[in-house]
């Protein structure tokens, strides 16, 4: 291969700052909306602590989905457009379920008091609409947009693992956040939901390569194959461990955060195997990352936006989780 | 119905729907400040009580409608994408570093010290707070600025060129500060301030009348008052210049705006007209002879181009015509309201009690005065740039979505529906609040030990 040069460099900065701000999307929304879907099981005191967990940092949070479409538009127009029309539907009701979280998250707590069990039912379902929906445009994207039979139970399946995920994340979330009665529920929950994140994680790992020769010529090539097989046996092995980690005590005291830093790398695992099957493509097949990229000039005022802000914004949203840090109390305006 | 006409109507529902919560929040958040600053430098303690409580209702006003802020931009910033995929394709070489700005300059910098300011308050430094208040309420003038910026840009395009019908960059600084740039980012700010400025008014007046108000209530009232009575002058001023750069550089919008068909010296300012695009001219038209002339050309004899010199080319004109008059008709019942009850309060010694009811309901009955005014605005400014939606260059039709009509439809009907029931809930629930704002501040403490609060907890 001969050495790139910088303007060829430049979609794969973006495709990794796309994917980058994705993901964190993915991890830090995801345990909210694990958090709002888990309501449903809880009592109206226990709702007000699991609210209370997320409240400082879901608006953060949804931002780095604003910023992850934004580089799609800015750095990939093609692929966005191409991507959003396919996706036209379930984006809308993905957008549909964050706005009535995001309303509810604010008017359950202001609203007259015998409307706030309203307001938690619109929580909760937006939670669930928006995993939902997200899980469904994941798995029609990784399956290039096939038409077929088996497309639509291969987009199902995910659009109930990917929930499933974020419950686990939520739930080990507020493991780490919460103590007493709360913690013992969220320990329940996050044995519940293991399993089904599991087989979801097993069947995305193996229908992509049964979906598209692309990937499947990727990932079972020797000797690529020996070396990548580190990432799904490093996320088995982490998964196990949080499964093991949810039945010991040590979880109730010294350990309450492990299980869920375990999703993390676990949700970073994927994501890297993800990226390793479709580089260099934007949309599978389709759509290469240098077929689709904008012009280099509009990527580079970008990218020195991107490197000047980046670092900041990663330090003032560690000092907002400082500030937040330990076990979640109740919280009140000024 | 066809697939444009349907992504123009779901754009404009989404657009007009979000504008409604940065138009407040985007002054809001100084006037927090501002409390938060009246709090501390307070010397005697009832009045540390009195700022406290109006700093603890607007924050949860504020806190509620950022969070509604917040869900339909991040609906805006799909539906950017979604709606006009042709537009980023021809100029998201320009469009796409100002949206990229915006994002990484002011919606992180206001998310991420959301958090702080609204439920810091006992966990950090009384100066961390108020920087973390500072710098949420800077961010949201930020997003403005940026958004304005590719708005404006998109009115009076500068700084760019054209190659093979791709747009480029050529001056960055050209393109930011484009001509109409610095006029819609000043008249946008003072919209925002003035609708702020008369929810206080507004809110405060409403719980007078119901009789749950408190001597905060009063300040709230009285600095509302002020800062619309300084506001409504300076906004008239702004639009008066907005409008002379407008006839520069879009005079086809100004000629919709006054409702001119033919070119004509001595042009009247018509009070009331139903212009009939079909017809090509007026119905019942009610006029000031000379006055628009005398107001867009300061000379009672002044040219002003006609609608008949722009073939094909200028927008639909009674929505602008219509637009502009409800916007300019609610600029100047807020300047007589603010000026007429700052004035008789100040004569009342400043004592709310003495104030005549019927004029706490007008205050009340404007509570969304600047609302109106805003949408009305917006409706001027961009019903005005059609046909076009980069002004002169690129036509709203050729960019618009290729998604079936019958999606657009369904879509546009789950929106509408969602936005009117929050709206519904967001007025209702603004009402709710303000009439319990004081049961619900029994956990103040009281003043003897008030001295205490407010550092590290
Ligand atoms: C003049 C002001 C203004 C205008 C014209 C717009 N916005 Fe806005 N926007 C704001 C002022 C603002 C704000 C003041 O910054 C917000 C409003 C709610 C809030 O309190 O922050 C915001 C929030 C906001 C968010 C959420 C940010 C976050 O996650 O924190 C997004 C994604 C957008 N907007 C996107 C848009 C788009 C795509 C627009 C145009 C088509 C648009 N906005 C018009
Ligand atoms: C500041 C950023 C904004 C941008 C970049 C923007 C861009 C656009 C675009 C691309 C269209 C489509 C053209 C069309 O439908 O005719 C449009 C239309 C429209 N916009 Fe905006 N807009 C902005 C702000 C606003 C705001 C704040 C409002 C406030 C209410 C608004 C109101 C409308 C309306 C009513 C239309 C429909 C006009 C028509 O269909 O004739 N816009 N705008
Ligand atoms: C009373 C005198 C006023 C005048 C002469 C005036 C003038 C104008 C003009 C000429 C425009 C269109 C500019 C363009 O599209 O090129 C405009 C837009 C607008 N107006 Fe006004 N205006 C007045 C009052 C108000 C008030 C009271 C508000 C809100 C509280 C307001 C809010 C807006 C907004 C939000 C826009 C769209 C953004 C922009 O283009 O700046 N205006 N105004």
């Amino acid at each position: 291969m001969t050495a790139m040069s910088f303007d060829e460099l430049l979609p794969l900065i973006f495709i990794g700052l796309m994917g980058m701000s994705l993901l964190v999307y993915v991890v830090s929304d995801g345990y909210d909306l694990g958090v709002g879907m888990l309501m449903h099981r809880a009592t109206p005191e226990e709702r007000d602590t699991m609210v209370a967990s997320i409240g400082p940092f879901w608006d953060a949070n949804e931002t780095w989905l604003v910023l992850g479409v934004g580089l799609l538009l800015v750095a990939f127009p093609k692929a966005h457009g191409l991507v959003l029309s396919e996706l036209y539907l379930p984006t809308a009701l993905m957008l549909v379920g964050l706005i009535l979280r995001g309303a509810a998250f604010d008017f359950r707590v202001k609203a007259k008091a015998d409307r706030k069990a309203m307001w938690d039912r619109l929580f909760i379902a937006g939670s669930i609409l928006a995993s939902a929906c997200q899980g469904w445009m994941l798995g029609r994207y990784i399956s290039g947009f096939g038409e077929g039979w088996n497309y639509p139970i291969f987009a199902g399946a995910i659009a109930v693992a990917l929930p499933m995920a974020y419950a686990l994340l939520g739930s080990t979330w507020l493991v780490m956040k919460t103590d007493g009665q709360l913690q013992d529920k969220a320990i329940e929950w996050s044995k519940i939901a293991w399993p089904p994140m599991v087989l979801g994680l097993i069947l995305i790992s193996m229908a992509t390569p049964w979906i598209s020769e692309t990937v499947r010529v990727r990932w079972f090539t020797l000797p690529a194959m020996i070396a990548v097989a580190s990432i799904p046996i490093t996320a088995g092995i982490a998964l196990v461990t949080v499964r093991v980690l949810l039945g010991s005590p040590a979880v109730r005291g010294a350990l309450c955060w492990l299980p869920f830093a375990l999703l993390v790398l676990v949700f970073f695992l994927s994501f890297l195997g993800l990226s390793y099957s479709i580089y260099p493509f934007v949309v599978i097949d389709r759509l290469t990352v240098w077929e689709a990229a904008s012009s280099p000039d509009s990527l580079k005022v970008i990218l020195i936006g991107v490197c000047v802000t980046l670092p900041v914004i990663v330090g003032y949203t560690g000092f907002s989780y400082r500030v937040f840090r330990g076990k979640t109390i109740e919280l009140d305006y000024a | 119905m066809d697939a444009v006409f349907l992504a123009r109507i779901q754009f404009a529902a989404n657009i007009t729907f979000h504008i409604l919560f940065p138009s407040i929040s985007i002054a809001l958040g100084w006037v927090l400040l501002f409390f938060r600053f009246k709090h501390l430098r307070a010397s005697d303690p009832q009045q540390k009580v009195d700022w406290l409580r109006a700093y603890r209702l607007w924050t949860k006003v504020f806190a509620l409608t950022f969070a509604l802020g917040v869900v339909s931009g991040v609906t805006m910033s799909f539906q950017f994408g979604t709606n006009w995929p042709g537009y980023m394709e021809r100029v998201g070489n320009i469009a796409g570093p100002l949206l990229g700005y915006e994002v990484l300059t002011a919606f992180f910098l206001e998310a991420g010290f959301l958090g702080v300011m609204l439920f810091g308050y006992h966990r950090v430094g009384e100066m961390v707070h108020l920087g973390a208040t500072f710098l949420v309420a800077f961010g949201t003038l930020m997003s403005a600025f940026w958004i304005l910026a590719l708005n404006s840009w998109m009115q009076t395009p500068a700084g760019h060129e054209i190659v093979n019908g791709q747009f480029h960059a050529r001056s960055w600084l050209e393109i930011i500060f484009n001509p109409s740039f610095p006029y819609r980012l000043v008249h946008m700010v003072l919209a925002s301030a003035l609708t702020c400025a008369f929810l206080l008014v507004g809110i405060s007046a409403w719980q007078l009348l119901k009789g749950v108000a408190t001597a905060s209530a009063s300040r709230v009232l009285r600095t509302g008052l002020i800062f619309a009575a300084l506001a409504a002058p300076a906004q008239m001023l702004a639009g008066d210049f907005h409008g002379l750069n407008t006839l520069k550089h879009q005079p086809q919008k100004i000629a919709a705006m006054e409702g001119v068909w033919e070119t004509t010296r001595g042009a009247p300012l018509l009070l009331f007209a139903i212009p009939d695009d079909a017809a090509r001219t007026n119905r019942f038209e009610l006029a000031v002879p000379k006055l628009a002339s005398l107001i867009l050309r300061h000379d009672p004899d002044g040219e002003v181009r006609g609608l008949n010199e722009f073939p094909s080319a200028h927008p639909p004109v009674f929505p602008v015509f219509w637009s502009f008059r409800i916007m300019v008709g609610t600029g100047i019942l807020m300047l007589l309201v603010s000026w007429v009850g700052l004035w008789r309060h100040w004569r009342d010694g400043w004592d709310f009690t003495r104030m005549p009811r019927p004029m706490l309901k007008l205050f009340a009955g404007m509570t969304f005065a600047g609302w109106v005014a805003t949408i009305a605005g917006w409706y001027v400014t961009e019903i005005g740039r059609q046909p076009f939606i980069v002004a002169g260059l690129i036509r709203t039709s050729d960019v618009a979505s290729r998604v079936p009509s019958s999606s657009i439809a369904l879509t546009l009907a789950i929106y509408v529906a969602l936005y009117l029931a929050l709206l519904v809930a967001y007025v209702g629930v603004l009402k709710y609040m303000s009439e319990t704002a004081e049961k619900k501040s029994k956990g103040i403490a009281p003043v003897g030990q008030f001295q205490r609060q407010g550092g590290p907890a």
